[in-house]
Parts: structure tokens; sequence; C-alpha cells
């Protein structure tokens, strides 16, 4: 199969690979797939008071493509609020790396693994508030 | 050291032709083009003349009895084909059940399920964890309907030599036809059709450095005399059991081809041996959580699948672009699985699409295999450096023990 020229330079110079401290409090953490399907990514925001996301890191298992994708995330993500972010869809994605059919999958992941980390970061939110 | 980039590591999927068998090839498609059915000018003796030496060397290097034993083919799908639907066809009405294997080349699985739509029974037998049938479970599965035995002698993923000389008692004991999908071991493993009472043989020049486009099976002749249906109708080429005008440069590739595994077949799988064991090691032995698929005793001598736990495969392909190699994992294919092989060996999904298959040949070097086996140590370390998988190992975490959220 060949990949697109913006596949390979996200597989080749992935952004934004590491991890932030899962325990902090303005850090949401978003881990999704399974490794049984070829998959798995984990996507961390770190969220300011203004609700902004500050810094955004992953580490992905998987395919050239699942790999642009969450790294495309990532960069993308990074300097926008939650809800903007939140409003991110695996077409884009799909548009942006020219992902074939049956790589679709790997788009939709990075999707819910933003959802995820947005989800996990409000949840975070609300326990503290609620203290 | 010095290296061409890319490197063809992927022996398994084709060969190169090999220099030798072009040069013998070339005067037949301009000056000796002749069609080898024509019997009335010189044109059509010539070309029948070379298919027929063709046909020996070929003969020959499977240990077949007769040239005549001999039927050339479009390659081993095609060989596969007429073997399993032309003997159904023949001999159905004594018996409608096949046995084969779960491990076989869909050539043979996908050719079974379409004999079951017209009223064959198949058996498929499971292999153990390295890959092998048991001949025991051969000899269970046989009733007085079994027409046919079908089992590969080499696997093209893991390079697992099947025990056929064992099968191949049993069959000749009860009278049940065997065929083999020799295609991946002829040459490189020791393979007679006599030893090995084995009836009917596919065999292909493209993995052995002739051409593609240009197979055999071998149909024996005698004790037992095997008869089939044709499967394409025609001219009646090849003894009726197969019509279309033979690619005559091909099969003079073909013949050529197995000549030269005659003359030094022995000698370079005990190179490749050499090689496979240099490129294990040298990965192996650098990269932790590295496991190997498929039998460490009965393996093709080109062959090392490897799993790298924790990165995926097609990744990893990704990573080491200039070496050409092959892949288990669900994103080499359309169907989002990884391979029947591996998953029918017990490999555990996730060590399924971290698989990686490296096939040597004639043509790599003690130089590429070095290279490769650096060049693969560092992306599996960089790309582990990427997977949350291998973080969560790093930290203690009990990967089954993750509640995980297939999609």
């Amino acid at each position: 199969m060949a990949y697109s020229e913006k596949v390979i330079d996200h597989a080749e110079h992935p952004r934004n690979v590491g991890t932030l401290d899962k325990d902090d409090p303005s850090v949401g953490t978003g881990l999704v797939g399974a490794p049984a399907c070829g998959d798995v990514m984990r996507l961390q925001i770190k969220v300011n008071d203004q609700g902004v996301i500050e810094d955004a890191k992953f580490k992905t298992f998987g395919c050239g493509s699942a790999i642009a994708s969450s790294s495309l995330a990532t960069e993308w993500i990074k300097g926008k609020s939650i809800d903007e972010a939140e409003k991110i869809k695996n077409v884009d994605i799909v548009q942006e790396l020219n992902l074939p059919p049956v790589k679709i999958h790997c788009s939709v992941l990075a999707e819910d693994a933003i959802k995820s980390a947005i989800a996990d970061f409000r949840k975070k939110r609300e326990a503290r508030s609620a203290k | 050291m010095s290296v061409k980039l890319p490197i063809f590591m992927d022996n398994h999927s084709t060969t190169p032709v090999d220099p030798r068998v072009l040069e013998e090839m070339l005067p037949y498609f301009t000056q000796k083009f002749g069609n080898a059915a024509s019997r009335s000018h010189v044109f059509g003796w010539v070309a029948e003349e070379a298919v027929d030496y063709a046909r020996e060397r070929i003969a020959k290097l499977i240990g077949a009895q007769s040239e005549k034993e001999i039927v050339f083919t479009s390659g081993a799908t095609e060989s596969d084909n007429l073997a399993l639907k032309g003997v159904f066809e023949f001999y159905k009405d004594k018996g409608n059940h096949i046995i084969t294997q779960v491990t076989e080349h869909k050539a043979i699985l996908d050719t079974c399920k379409r004999l079951e739509k017209d009223g064959a029974q198949v058996t498929y037998l499971g292999v153990d964890k390295t890959g092998r049938v048991d001949p025991d479970d051969v000899k269970k599965a046989i009733t007085d309907k079994t027409i046919l035995v079908s089992i590969m002698f080499a696997n093209n993923e893991i390079g697992t030599v099947q025990p056929l000389e064992e099968i191949g008692k049993i069959t000749r004991e009860r009278g049940v036809l065997l065929h083999s999908d020799a295609v991946q071991g002829v040459g490189k493993v020791d393979f007679d059709v006599q030893k090995m009472n084995v009836d009917l043989a596919s065999i292909t020049a493209h993995k052995m450095y002739g051409p593609k486009g240009c197979g055999a099976l071998y149909v024996r002749r005698s004790k037992p005399r095997v008869r089939l249906v044709a499967q394409m109708d025609g001219g009646g080429h090849e003894r009726g059991m197969r019509s279309g005008t033979l690619n005559v440069p091909g099969i003079v590739g073909f013949g050529k081809a197995a000549q030269i595994m005659m003359d030094e077949g022995k000698a370079e799988s005990a190179r490749l041996i050499e090689l496979r064991e240099r490129l294990r090691k040298r990965i192996q032995d650098r990269v932790e959580e590295t496991y190997i698929n498929g039998s460490v005793d009965h393996r093709l001598p080109g062959n090392l699948n490897l799993s790298f736990n924790f990165v995926e495969g097609e990744a990893m392909m990704m990573a080491i672009k200039d070496v050409a190699v092959s892949s288990g994992s669900a994103c080499t294919s359309a169907s989002l699985e990884p391979s029947y092989v591996l998953r029918a060996l017990g490999v555990g999904d996730e060590l399924a699409h971290s698989s990686i298959r490296f096939g040597l040949g004639r043509f790599n070097t003690e130089d590429e295999v070095d290279y490769v086996a650096d060049l693969v140590v560092d992306k599996v370390k960089h790309l582990r450096e990427m997977s949350p998988l291998w973080e969560m190992h790093k930290e203690g975490i009990d990967l089954k023990s993750v509640q995980w959220t297939a999609h």
C-alpha cells in the first residue's frame, strides 16, 4: 500500500511523542484501542485554568497511519480550548492525511483518543470541584 | 560494509530471475519462438524439444520417474486448483472426503471452500504450536470416503516443513492420494515424490529464481496412476490435463532454474541457514521480548519469522522501508485480521500483529544481513519508545489485566 506524503512525514517525524504525568490534576489521559486489534493510542492533554490545551503528548502502538493520525491530533489540539478540540472529527483527519478506506479506523481511534482524554480531564476537574 | 539499497529480503513472495536462467530463456522469445504444439515444422519441433528438456530437469529435481509426469501450468495457484478440483471431479463417485490442514496457502483453502459447495466434505486438521501436522491426526481423519489428502511441504509464512514422508506412508497404505503444495520447499529442503509417496505436487518457477507465470503440477503415472479432470478446455495440451499454448521461454527458464537447484541447492541451503542464524542472533541477542514463530528444527533455510512484542508490524515495515520484508499484521491486508497462519499456531493476536517475516535468498549477502540486523534493532527501540504498551510493560503492568476497548 502506498502511503501519502503526510502519513510518511508524521510516521517518520512524529510530533509530540511522550508522556505527561497522569496524576497531575491538569492532565487528561485517553487510552483507546486494543493490542489484539493492532492499535492502541494513548493521548494526553495538559489544560490550563482557561480551559486551553497547553500541551499534548501521545504514544501509539499501531501502523504508520495510526501513528500519523495521533501525531496530527496532538498538533491540532494544542492551543485549542477543550470545547474546540472536541469538535475535531475523524473525517478531518482522513482528509488531511489522505487516508485510504482501510485506514479510516485509525482516524476514528484518534478522534476517540481526543474525546477520551477530554472526558478524563473533565472527570478529574469535577471531582476536584466537588471536594 | 557496503550494501545497496533497497535490500530484498522477501524471497518467499518471489525471487529474482537468476541471470543464468534469463540467458537460457532469451533465444526462445525471438529466434526459437515456435509453438511447442506445432507438429509440422522445425519451429515447433525446436520449441517442443526445449519444453521436454525442461520437463526432464524438473522431473529429476523432485524425483519423478518420468518427465511425462510434469504438467505445465501458469503457476502454483493453478496447479493447486487443478490438483484438488481435478481429482475431486474424477473420483467423487468413489468418495467425497478431502483432508487438508489450516495453515495451507489460500490457493488450497479457498479451493476446498469451493469444493465444499460442490458436495465435498473437507477436514481441516489443526497444527501444533510450531505449525506441524501430526501424521497420526491424518491417519485418524481418513475414512472410507477419503479420496485425497493435501498437505503443503513448507509454509510460506513461518517456514515450517511438514512431516510429509510419514504422512505419505499413511496415505499409501490406506490407498488415498496425497497432494502437496511444494512451492516453498522444493530445491531447498530434500523433496522426493518417490521417497515421500507424493502423488501430486504443485511447484512454481518464480520461487526458485525462475520467471513468474510458469508452474507445474506433478501427476503420478504409475503405482498409482492418478487421474484428473482437466479444468481448462481447449486444445488438449499436456496430455489432456491442461489446455493452452505452452509458455516456452518460461518453461525453459523453469528447467534451468531446476537444474541450478539440483546442482547448488544443498550448498545454498547451508549458506542460507548460516545467514538466517546470523540474522536471528544479531537481533534476538540485542532486543528483548522478541519471539520466533514456527519450528526451530523443521524450517526452510531462508525463513526467519519474528514477533517484536509491543511494536506493530506495518509500522516496523515502514520504519525499515529500504528493506523489503513482510508482516502477519492485519494492516498489511484489507481484512483487518492478523495472519491466520500465526493464529493457527496459537500465537496471540498481539504478537501476530507484531510479526515480521524475513525471507533470505540466493542473492542476499552477509553485509546485508548485518545491515538489516542493526537497522531492525535500532527501529524496534525507536518504535517501542513510541509505544504505550512498551511503557506499560516497563512499569510492570500486566497488559492482559487491562480492560481494552476493542474496536
